[in-house]
This record gives C-alpha cells, structure tokens and sequence, in this order.
C-alpha cells in the first residue's frame, strides 16, 4: 500500500469514526464514556490523512519535484504494508453493513451476570417506578424486594426464552465494548402480549414477585416480575445497560 | 531488509518509473476494492444474516473501534519517541545495568494511561531508541495492567476487596520483570524482527513525525484486525456452559479463566468487571484472568507478531502465558 493509499484509508476510517461518533451508532458498540476518545482518534486519523495526502497532491500537480518528502511511498517491496489492507473489513463492515446490537443469541449462551449492587439508591415516589432491569433485578436477588414491595416498577429489555419456554427480559451489560457484554435477565409471568418472539423489545410495568429461578448456562440467580402490562418498543439507542 | 536499505541510495527517478510501471498497488487498487465491496454489499450482507455472523459483525467491530483510540494513541506516542525524544534520554533514564533496566522499565508502565492495543507501538519505539529488549518487553506487559485507569477500574469492580487491586500489580508487575529477565537470559536478538524505520531516514522532523505515525497505525490496525477477528470467531465459537463446567474444580478453573482471558481478549480498562461477574469462580482465578488477559490474548498477539515478528511471537506468548498463570497462584496463595 503506498503513501496516497494509506491517506485515503486513515481518511476514511476517521471518518467512519467520526460518524459512527456523532450519531447514536457508537452505542451499539462501546459504552457512551468513550466518545470523546473517539472523536479525538478521529480527528487524529483525519490529520494525519489530510497531512499526508495534501503533498500527494501537491506533487501530482507539479510531476518536476518528484521527489518524495518522505519514504513508504510507491509500491517498494515493503510486504509489512500489505496488512493495512485489512482495515478495510471493519470499516466495510461499519459502513455497509452495521452489524445490530448484540441480542438475544449473545445472551442465549452467557449465564446472568447479575452482581450484589453497592448500594440502593432512594426510590422515587412516582408510580410507576422508571428503574433499569439491572437495578431491579439487584434489588429483586439480593435486597429480596424490601424497596419493592408494593409497588408498581417499569424497565425494558428484550425477550430471550430460558430452556423450558420461560421468557426473560434481558438487557446486555457493558463495561467497555462489546466484547465484555454480559447479560442479566429477569423471568416474565402474568399478563403477557400474545406474540412475544426473541430480540422484541418490551416496556414492561409489573410488580416485584418472590419467586427466583437458576440461569441454565452458570446456575446464576433470575428473578421474576409480575407483568401488569408490557408493550412492544422500538430499542433505545444505547441498548446496553452499564 | 536489503531492499529497504539499497532504497535510500538508488536514485529517485528510477523508483518513481518502477512504482509507474508496477501500477496498481496504491489508490487505484484502493478505488477498486471499495468498488467491489459497494457491489457485492447485498450478497455480503445476505451471507451475514443469520444471528451468529451478526454478533460475530457486532463482537468484531466492537474491539476494532474500542481499541482504534489507544492505538492511535500508542502510534502517536511511538512517533514522538522515535523522532523527538533523543536516545540518550532513555540511555541516562535506566539503569545501565539489563538486570537492574528491567524492573525499573516495568513500574515505568504505570505512566501510560491505556489498555494494551496502546502499549505495543510504545514498546516498538523502546526497543529501536536503544533500550534493552529486556526491558522493553517488561514495560509491553506491565503497562496495560498496572497504569491508574485499570487499577481504579478494578477496585470498583471489587468494592471491599483492595486486596484485589493490590493482587493485581503484584502479579501483573512481577510478571513482566520475570519475562524480561528471563528475555535477558534466554532471549535472542534473531527471534526479534529488526525494526530500522527506513521511512524516517533523512526526514525531518515533522516529515518524520507524520510518516512514523501513519505507518504505526496502518501496521498496528491492520494486525489489530486479525486478532479482532480471531477473538470474534473465539467469542461466538465458545460452546456455552463450559466454564460452568470447571469453575469448581481448583486447578482447572485457574486454567480456565487463563485461557477465557486470552479468548476474550478485552480490553484491560474493562476486564475486571467481567472478572468481577464469574463469582463461582476462585478469587485466584479471577486473579490469573486479570494478570494473563493484558499479556497475552488474541488480539496482542497477532500485533505482537506483527510488530516484532512472528518468530518472537510464537516463542514469548506462550512463555508469557505460563509465567502469569504460575505467578498469579503464587501471588493468590499469598493474598488470599
């Protein structure tokens, strides 16, 4: 790859950071804390592309001085080069065909990563109680419900179903990107919608409910919720919880 | 590396005319392959339909982005040390002495704030300064383990075990110093890749500043892409349950969560919340997950392979990867 190429792919994968960045799409990959890194790696990327191409161009326009100012360039036999070829996969693969959020197959085959909170924040007194599915579900296991009882909570996630039929809500956890994702999921009982299919996302509101069933793939705790009412919803832009 | 080296003498005009004559291999190459891909995009995504190459896709992507900032940042570093920092200043910063170079160049690894996608460029730049291979490769594995970020973000993945943190560089640092003594006694300089920068020869220095750290992004993305796909293909390939499977078992649950760690291959800003969430897991496991995952995981490897050569690869990862397991049994029958 000689010199003008490797401007024109650092462009371009700056580029496709900076976009991925600047909508919501980065949140399908990493956490939201690292946006600022990646648009600063962007921005690097970019110069570092218009630094190198901005000469490239100069010197095609006026052929005399061909005399590169700096080496790597024009196909020399430098086989080391050829691997920077490969970022093309990522950047075609972010491109072309932006690959979902990881769903339920991800949390088909990892156990709940369900983890004693640090502590329980106060409730608000609103009813429905607007919580995420892990807080609910650290409060259901390992605060037995005490902050819950009585009343009314609503979170999302989408379905998965458990080995004998029983669905979950479940929510990916990310600490960094997506490869660290972990699933925690909670059992749904009573009033379901009819047709509920893997990777639909819910709004659920219901109640907390004292039974607690064992994950199939690490034996991990589920708790369950009553459902008094759930409705389909688009996934939120940052589909993963932290 | 003769090519490289007959290149600063050959005249300039010939080279141009044998790049003409040779054609593609640059931008128009480039324009080709983007072309394809816009082409064959409804086939390639029909063939990544199903829920398994889609989370492959989402995995893959994942660690290529997550990572692009601290390579960037490692390439950027790498080129200021290759071009601004002068070679003596490292000459007088370390001791003289290899054996006494290594430890010292280990806790220097505290200064780098990243994960280990950064530390290998840096490492890189080290090495062709001048400083000891030895002491280098220290600073390789215990930059990304013992640098503040990744100490904090473990002692909020452990709240109430400091005990963990301080596990964590114990080992992660006594590691690193026994792989570069052992590199210091056992290590020969034909495994390592000579690593001229004939791309600086004769720049100056913000020509040079500019071509050492393209050439570092390209070389480190470009293996950092392999190993993505490698770890992606691990990720998605793991049969589910069997880490269940072994987490009681006291010896093999130790080699488990080693082996998950270089599978995995997460970053090491983010691995001890996943550590933190095998709780059947023995504390000493957990340990060896933290100490063996910044050293040795899929992804390094293939950049180490590329940076210093696949000789030298093949050799230190495993290597790498029996010192951290042995020193984290130690370091948790001590701790714990």
């Amino acid at each position: 790859m000689n010199r003008a190429a490797q401007g024109f792919l650092l462009f371009l994968v700056g580029g496709a950071v900076l976009r991925a960045s600047l909508s919501q799409e980065y949140l399908r990959f990493v956490k939201p804390g690292l946006r600022p890194l990646l648009l600063a790696a962007a921005a690097v990327l970019m110069l570092t592309a218009a630094a190198t191409i901005w000469p490239e161009l100069r010197r095609h326009r006026d052929r005399a001085g061909a005399e590169p100012t700096d080496g790597d360039g024009h196909g020399h036999s430098h086989n080391k080069a050829r691997v920077a070829w490969l970022l093309l996969l990522p950047l075609f693969a972010l491109i072309a065909l932006v690959p979902p959020p990881l769903g339920s197959y991800a949390a088909d085959r990892t156990g709940t990563a369900l983890q004693p909170p640090l502590a329980y924040a106060n409730l608000p007194a609103k009813d429905p109680i607007q919580l995420t599915l892990l807080d609910y579900a650290g409060r259901a296991v390992y605060d037995h419900g005490r902050s819950l009882s009585g009343r009314r909570v609503e979170f999302s996630g989408f379905i998965t179903f458990g080995s004998h039929g029983v669905p979950y809500l479940t929510r990916m956890i990310l600490n960094c990107c997506a490869a660290d994702a972990q699933p925690v999921k909670v059992a749904l009982t009573g009033a379901l919608p009819e047709q509920i299919r893997p990777d639909l996302w819910l709004d659920v509101v219901g109640r907390y409910d004292t039974r607690q069933s064992k994950d199939e793939v690490n034996g991990g705790p589920i708790p369950y919720l009553d459902v008094v009412s759930a409705h389909p919803v688009s996934p939120p832009a940052d589909p993963y919880e932290s | 590396m003769t090519a490289t080296q007959t290149r600063g003498t050959s005249p300039p005009a010939t080279r141009q005319e044998a790049a003409g004559r040779r054609g593609l291999g640059g931008v128009e190459l480039f324009m080709l392959v983007l072309v394809v891909a816009v082409l064959a995009r409804p086939w390639l995504a029909g063939l990544t339909g199903s829920a398994r190459a889609q989370a492959w896709l989402t995995v893959f992507v994942a660690i290529v982005i997550q990572a692009s900032p601290f390579v960037v940042l490692g390439s950027l570093l790498s080129a200021v040390i290759a071009v601004l920092v002068p070679a003596s200043f490292f000459a007088r910063a370390l001791p003289r002495r290899p054996v006494l170079a290594v430890p010292v160049a280990g806790a220097a690894g505290v200064v780098l704030p990243g994960c280990e996608c950064g530390s290998v460029p840096v490492a890189g730049a080290l090495m062709a300064r001048g400083v000891a291979p030895g002491a280098a490769l220290a600073f390789l594995l215990a930059s990304p383990a013992i640098n503040p970020v990744v100490l904090v973000a473990t002692s909020v993945a452990f709240p109430g075990r400091p005990g963990m943190v301080l596990a964590r560089l114990a080992a992660s640092l006594l590691a690193a110093v026994v792989m570069g003594w052992l590199w210091l006694r056992l290590g020969r300089a034909e495994w390592l890749r000579p690593r001229p920068r004939p791309e600086l020869a004769g720049l100056s220095r913000w020509p040079a500043l500019l071509a050492a750290c393209r050439h570092d992004i390209t070389q480190a993305g470009g293996f950092l892409v392999i190993g993505a796909a490698a770890a992606a293909t691990l990720n998605v390939a793991m049969p589910p349950g069997w880490l269940h499977a072994v987490a009681a078992h006291p010896a093999l649950s130790v080699l488990a969560l080693a082996v998950l760690a270089v599978v995995l291959s997460i970053c090491s800003e983010a691995d001890a919340f996943v550590a933190a969430s095998l709780t059947q897991f023995s504390l000493t496991a957990r340990l060896a997950f933290l100490v063996v995952g910044p050293m040795v995981d899929a992804k390094l490897f293939t950049m180490q392979a590329g940076a210093f050569g696949r000789r030298f690869a093949v050799r230190f990862a495993p290597a790498t990867f029996a010192v951290a397991v042995a020193v984290s049994i130690v370091v948790g029958w001590v701790a714990w």
